[in-house]
């Protein structure tokens, strides 16, 4: 969200307002009456276009702050609730610019993207002046020093009162990214504001998951959860990768590529089965052992939509006499509660022990089969009954 | 033959006193792979020991540095099970070595980590597969990494594919023809091998007579192979791509595997690699079949 990223601005040197962020409507009024002067009251949700969408209104007093704040506060953005708003004075921009920091995952670098015409309508500008928008490559191993900085504002074309503090925003800019592990770090618009002075008025950041668990446990704080569905939650919190749908078969599997699949394949069988559909995405992930399982079907069995579910693991590193484990760990531990038919096929690392086990507890739930397209036919079917 | 693994390939392991270093050295001597030894700097001068295809003994020196193991081994692949924080050290000490292959199976290798070991390895002799990926295999010869050995044996087909499951799948799918080369480039938003390099890899590799192809929404790198295809690829191609029914805007699990808009999808990658005469399967086993329609009229 964009106080979070000026937040992340402010760290590294970036020129910005922080401004207040408020949760209702009179501590808006008071961080109006504090700020003093005209004031903008913008929504804070994790979308873009919230101008458009009403949320964004300036405040000439502070009896006006609470009015847009109480009207914008509650309000849906791209089916996001705006939970608070953010406070800043006006300053009104003299010139608006674009300026970006990216993974460039097609060139195996990093992009910077600049454009020194139109801030907020970038994507306009990309599309009918496509030369006015420039974008630099950058070489991982050897960043953006203050030369590299000072070329990639030439290239930009950043105006001349104005040049020096482009370099230096620059690399400031730079480091947010670097050290934030980002993979993208956003100014838009970038303004030039009364005086020549240059501030980032509203900014994107978006960081790395894998470096935050590595290396970045403070990145634990901007995790806003209250947007999420209660099952995505619920699973967040068990560490699993789970994404909620709307359908009837749950899906349990190991790796991202084969739970696609298997969604795939389900949603394909269930058109032969009154169009039942795949209850959600959930990846138990490389290893998984007996309690990442129950967990996953714990998850599952909570959705009131599933009916049936399809538990599809193709060992590598994960061990089928594990996921067995979990399955029958999982239903006793469910007793009486568990009423909802599991299909499972097991294949791969310690396949025999995984199915031997299946084989033993017998549950009357559970249906051991063989193939991927034969457990995805079976677990529409019962979906439907 | 195959593509860059085979039976006289000898495979280190860096973490190989790690616990899944440790499980996965015990795999890899199971499938047949010349496993030579590992790497430790803290357990230097110690061995461990596991048992060989035949379930014999056989006892692993770990070495110090990268460099020393390939002085006493002649190692020309290393297989990494480091833990994500400390990729990006041991991948440089591979490159610094000169160590041909190394292949990194380790997940959660934060994105910048690997952009800066790709950017390490231009101009030097290293190639990298992965991070976040199955690694390779070469069955009835080699395996350097996690992939079941047992699914199947050598034969024609040649398969690349970002998910390792999925890998796991396809092989599973077509056991009645067997892979030249099965090879897992990861799900990861940069990687050392892409799809283009395996495709070009099996082209030149007389061994392999089809290929297989599988991909995932996410990127553009099936539009990119499809592209490359056209131009530089003579023997029947098969694809896959993962995620039909995903929804927009939704991250599934793999770094790359999110679609925004209409680039990225499912669909349209199945667009752009059928436009160049790939036939692209709906399921896995609709691509196995669609494979097997193929190997027939060879």
């Amino acid at each position: 969200m964009e106080y979070q990223a000026k937040e992340l601005f402010a760290k590294h040197g970036v020129a910005t307002t922080l401004g207040v962020v408020v949760e209702t409507a009179e501590d808006a009024k008071a961080a109006a009456e504090q700020i003093g002067g005209v004031t903008v009251i913008k929504a804070q949700v994790k979308a873009g276009g919230r101008g458009k969408a009403g949320g964004v209104k300036l405040a000439k007093t502070p009896d006006e702050a609470f009015e847009h704040a109480s009207n914008i506060l509650g309000m849906e953005i791209k089916g996001l609730r705006v939970n608070r708003v953010l406070v800043t004075p006006a300053t009104p921009p003299q010139e608006e610019y674009y300026f970006s920091f990216l993974l460039d995952r097609s060139n195996r670098q990093y992009l910077c993207i600049a454009s020194v015409e139109g801030g907020v309508e970038i994507e306009e500008v990309a599309k009918t002046n496509p030369d006015a928008v420039k974008q630099i490559g950058i070489d991982p191993g050897k960043g953006v020093d203050a030369a590299k900085a000072r070329e990639i504002a030439t290239i930009a074309a950043f105006p001349e009162p104005v040049f020096e503090q482009a370099v230096e925003l620059i690399q400031a800019l730079y480091k947010t990214f670097v050290e934030e592990d980002a993979t993208l770090v956003e100014v838009n618009p970038l303004a030039r504001l009364e005086g020549d002075k240059l501030e980032a008025l509203d900014g994107k950041v978006s960081l790395d998951d894998n470096a935050s668990e590595v290396r970045h446990p403070d990145h634990e704080q901007f995790e806003i959860r209250e947007e999420a569905d209660p099952l995505e939650a619920k699973a967040k919190d068990l560490g699993l990768n789970y994404v909620k749908l709307d359908g009837q078969v749950g899906i349990i599997g190991n790796g991202a590529g084969l739970v696609m699949s298997t969604l795939d394949v389900v949603a394909y069988a269930g058109e032969a089965h009154g169009g039942v559909k795949p209850a959600n995405f959930l990846d138990i992930g490389g290893g998984a052992n007996a309690q990442v399982m129950a967990n996953g079907l714990d998850v599952i069995l909570n959705d009131a939509q599933v009916k049936a579910v399809f538990v599809n693991v193709f060992g590598g590193i994960t061990a089928c006499d594990e996921v067995a484990n979990g399955i029958k760990g999982a239903l006793e531990l469910l007793g009486e509660k568990a009423t909802k038919p599991l299909v499972v096929r097991l294949d791969g690392n310690n396949v025999d022990l995984g199915r031997q086990i299946l084989t033993d507890l017998n549950h009357p739930l559970v249906t051991v089969v063989d193939t991927m397209d034969g457990g995805a036919d079976k677990a529409a079917e019962l979906a439907n009954a | 033959m195959s593509i860059y693994l085979n039976k006289d390939s000898k495979v280190i392991v860096q973490g190989i006193t790690g616990g899944m270093g440790a499980k996965h050295t015990a795999l890899m001597l199971d499938s047949g792979a010349q496993i030579v030894g590992g790497v430790n700097a803290r357990k230097a001068g110690t061995t461990v020991t596991h048992k060989d295809a035949n379930g014999a003994d056989v006892e692993l020196p770990v070495f110090g540095t990268v460099a020393e193991a390939i002085k006493e081994t002649g190692a020309n692949v290393s297989v990494l099970f480091v833990p994500p924080a400390f990729t990006k050290a041991a991948a440089i000490e591979a490159i610094d070595a000169e160590m041909p292959l190394i292949v990194v199976i380790t997940e959660g290798v934060p994105v910048q980590d690997s952009a800066e070991v790709w950017s390490y390895l231009q101009g030097k002799k290293t190639r990298m597969i992965g991070p976040n990926c199955p690694g390779i295999i070469t069955p009835g010869e080699s395996l350097a990494g996690i992939t079941p050995h047992t699914i199947t044996g050598k034969g024609p087909i040649g398969l690349v594919s970002k998910s390792g499951t999925l890998t796991y799948q396809m092989m599973y799918e077509l056991k009645d023809y067997g892979f030249s080369t099965a090879i897992g480039i990861g799900g990861d938003p940069i990687v050392g091998t892409t799809h283009i390099d395996a495709l070009q890899a099996f082209q030149d590799d007389p061994e392999t007579k089809a290929i297989v192809m599988i991909g995932e929404i996410g990127g553009d790198a099936e539009e990119r192979a499809a592209a490359y295809i056209k131009e530089h690829i003579t023997k029947p191609v098969v694809g896959y791509v993962a995620g039909f029914t995903a929804p927009e805007g939704k991250t599934m699990g793999h770094a790359g595997a999110i679609v925004s808009g209409s680039a990225g999808t499912a669909a349209a990658k199945k667009e752009a690699l059928e436009a160049v005469g790939v036939k692209v399967g709906k399921t896995p086993s609709e691509t196995a079949d669609l494979m097997r329609e193929i190997m027939k009229n060879l």
